[in-house]
């Protein structure tokens, strides 16, 4: 069959283009980064067993609400997202499902040495330290067994880690640096609906003001992520959560110590944010496949009618 | 004023004021094409498909696009991709079929080389035809620039600086085309207005002509063979439609045209669904921004060849190759000196010439997208080189080759 030869040599150099264009020079391009599952290896490993009950009174005596929120067991620091901003360059987290978001052993190191725990050393020295002080014990005789304590009740008071949903997950751990304009999203929350200009514009403004303090901090504005689920991979993306400086050496941006479930979640939160129409692309596809399947078909049959006298 | 007889009938009266019968016999029913053809041959209607996929989903697109720096991201991002109903079908289909239009370009362009589709009397096909890849390629350029990402701002940065022409350094025609110092509003504006206007008209008319050319030489066959087409064409009047080596555009010819088309539209809608990334850089889901430069910029692939032409070479040598690699294939016709339109198989020297074209061309695409260092750089460099020695040599080898 000369036209199925034919075909062959057109398909082969074809794909041959494809694979020189797309994987190989994309390979070629961008260095690949292997994922590690979200171990944390380089953190020291907890030797410690955490009691919830202990830890309470420690994340009293550390002074940690003095800083961060716990909403869920209503204590506020008085001070809006804003003011926050201005004061620390990021707004603290809150801290009700810091257990369940964030890796037991990245907390136990964070708390002890932030800058360490979140790969922003290159950032901080003595004369520019990091935002959150480290904590130096609350005079128990034993600061690795205070820590544990601290991360078993952060794990006591928040949620089940399966039941971290995305938007939970990516407002906690991304949304006070970074804005996501397709789900309205800000560096001072869900922008709300107002009946009044004049609200909105004050809103608007308090946002300039905490991006103006975020960009301060971090030395340019981190991106609005909406489009970002298109602009990097999934891999991409998943890795550089999990490492920022493994794909941006010197970075600004902090290893957030996201666990793997909670990885997935914000990613999710990306996909709805930037193409949460995938689902309606596979089931149309699947429809115009069987279509054009039938067209085929159909325009076979009468190219063999027309074609019989031709023969 | 013309007598005019009452019309017995609809097809009557269309008849007398519109000569649809001629139309019909001369463009359709008469119009005689080669029975010793292959799918490669359908390659035309495969564009004239694709061409109208763009029409149409480009019409949808332009209801809800706006050309404005500032929302134009989003307009095709959010209000196009989420809020319109079947907006991101629209949009896939439409960048995909940018795409692959010109895989069929090539296709077609590389079939018209091998079987010699360019001679005796089919000069003007040749060269209608590359205007419509100079149109086309134009048309996918402006219409690149619209999402405004990117790749978008610096792909137009980049091509628009090729204007100041190296060392003359002719940065008031950059200004004037750009209409600003850097890509901004007007430039977006009046590449709006080509891609939507003025060079769809270019393209209509000159597909137009592309056809028109077609009619008198008629359609090359699958083996150069000479055909005395008004014998041909009795044979199949009289019904003796086996023997004759002619059959009719239609329906005979479309019937074909339409499986090869429909098989194609498979492989299409494959692409819109499942497998985009090609067409839609993922570079280009990044808003504009002025003051951070890509990493990699590259055209889409399709252009990657005369990139890499222009790339390996310092300024002005790269730009005088650049210009060289757009106007050459135009002058095929004039540069193959041989008598003969017969499939490059039989061709000899110029068989050689054929397959290290077309393997360089492809060399060229990989390494004007591979960042233009170490080995790469080499390889392209080459690759440029083979390029414009082919060119040279076509009329010597041609010129070398017996006739058949």
């Amino acid at each position: 069959m000369k036209e199925l030869f034919i075909l062959a040599v057109v398909t082969f150099f074809s794909l041959l283009t494809y694979w020189l264009v797309e994987p190989f020079a994309h390979g070629q391009m961008h260095a690949h980064v292997d994922s590690k599952s979200f171990a944390y290896a380089d953190l020291p490993a907890l030797t410690k067993q955490g009691d919830a009950t202990r830890g309470a009174d420690t994340f009293m005596a550390g002074g940690c609400i003095g800083c961060h929120n716990v909403k869920a067991l209503g204590m506020e620091t008085g001070m809006s997202a804003k003011d926050a901003a201005a004061a620390y360059g990021v707004n603290p987290p809150d801290l009700s499902n810091a257990g369940a978001i964030y890796d037991a052993k990245f907390l136990a190191d964070l708390i002890k040495n932030p800058a360490h725990a979140m790969s922003v050393e290159h950032k901080f020295d003595d004369m520019h330290p990091h935002p959150m002080p480290a904590f130096y014990g609350a005079g128990g005789e034993d600061i690795d067994q205070e820590i544990a304590d601290m991360v078993a009740y952060m794990q006591s008071i928040a949620v089940k880690a399966e039941e971290v949903t995305p938007k939970m997950a990516f407002e906690d751990a991304c949304g006070r640096c970074h804005a996501v304009r397709y789900t309205k999203w800000t560096q001072l929350g869900e922008m709300p609906n107002f009946k009044y200009k004049k609200d909105e514009l004050r809103f608007q403004a308090d946002v300039l003001d905490a991006q103006d303090a975020v960009k301060a901090y971090m030395g340019k504005l981190p991106p609005d992520l909406s489009m970002y689920i298109r602009s990097r991979n999934e891999h991409f993306l998943s890795t550089f959560i999990e490492d920022p400086q493994s794909h941006l050496h010197g970075t600004a941006m902090p290893r957030v110590g996201v666990t793997a479930h909670a990885s997935e979640q914000v990613i999710e939160y990306m996909k709805m944010a930037g193409d949460p129409l995938a689902a309606d692309r596979d089931e149309i596809g699947k429809n115009v496949m069987i279509y054009m399947i039938f067209f085929v078909l159909f325009a076979y049959l009468w190219k063999r009618q027309i074609w019989k006298d031709l023969h | 004023m013309a007598h005019f007889e009452k019309a017995k009938s609809l097809n009557e009266w269309f008849d007398q004021r519109l000569g649809v019968n001629t139309l019909n016999r001369v463009l359709a029913k008469e119009y005689w094409i080669p029975k010793d053809i292959n799918f490669l041959w359908a390659m035309g209607m495969v564009l004239a498909i694709t061409f109208g996929i763009l029409l149409v989903s480009g019409i949808f697109l332009l209801m809800y696009y706006q050309p404005n720096v500032d929302l134009a991201f989003d307009s095709v991002n959010y209000t196009i991709m989420q809020e319109v109903g079947y907006g991101w079908l629209w949009r896939h289909v439409h960048a995909v079929a940018a795409s692959v239009v010109f895989l069929i370009i090539y296709i077609h362009m590389f079939t018209g080389i091998y079987y010699g589709s360019y001679k005796k009397g089919r000069e003007l096909i040749w060269i209608s035809g590359m205007l419509l890849f100079v149109a086309f390629s134009a048309e996918a350029f402006s219409g690149y620039m619209l999402p405004w990402g990117q790749m978008s701002y610096w792909a137009g940065m980049v091509i628009t600086n090729l204007f100041s022409m190296g060392s003359l350094e002719m940065n008031g025609v950059v200004e004037w085309i750009r209409g600003d110092y850097v890509p901004a509003q007007a430039f977006l504006d009046r590449f709006f207005m080509l891609h939507v206007l003025l060079i769809p008209i270019v393209i209509l008319l000159l597909i137009g002509i592309h056809f028109g050319a077609l009619r008198l030489p008629h359609v090359n066959n699958q083996n150069g063979e000479e055909i005395d087409f008004e014998v041909e064409a009795e044979k199949y009047r009289s019904g003796n439609k086996a023997a004759s080596k002619v059959i009719a555009f239609a329906n005979d010819f479309m019937a074909k045209d339409m499986f090869v088309v429909a098989v194609f539209l498979v492989f299409f809608f494959y692409l819109v669904f499942w497998n985009f990334g090609f067409a839609m850089d993922p570079v280009n889901f990044d808003p504009a921004d002025g003051l951070v430069t890509p990493a990699h910029i590259y055209p889409e692939w399709y252009f990657l060849w005369s990139y890499e032409i222009l790339r390996p070479f310092s300024k002005d040598i790269g730009l005088i190759a650049f210009a060289f690699a757009q106007v050459i294939f135009f002058l095929l016709p004039f540069l193959d000196r041989s008598p003969n339109a017969v499939p490059a198989s039989r061709r000899g020297l110029f068989n050689i010439w054929f397959w290290v074209m077309l393997v360089d061309l492809i060399v060229l695409t990989a390494m004007g997208k591979l960042p233009p260092e170490g080995i790469y750089s080499t390889i392209g460099y080459v690759a440029a080189l083979v390029f414009i020695a082919l060119w040279i040599a076509l009329p010597i080898i041609t010129k070398l080759e017996k006739k058949l």
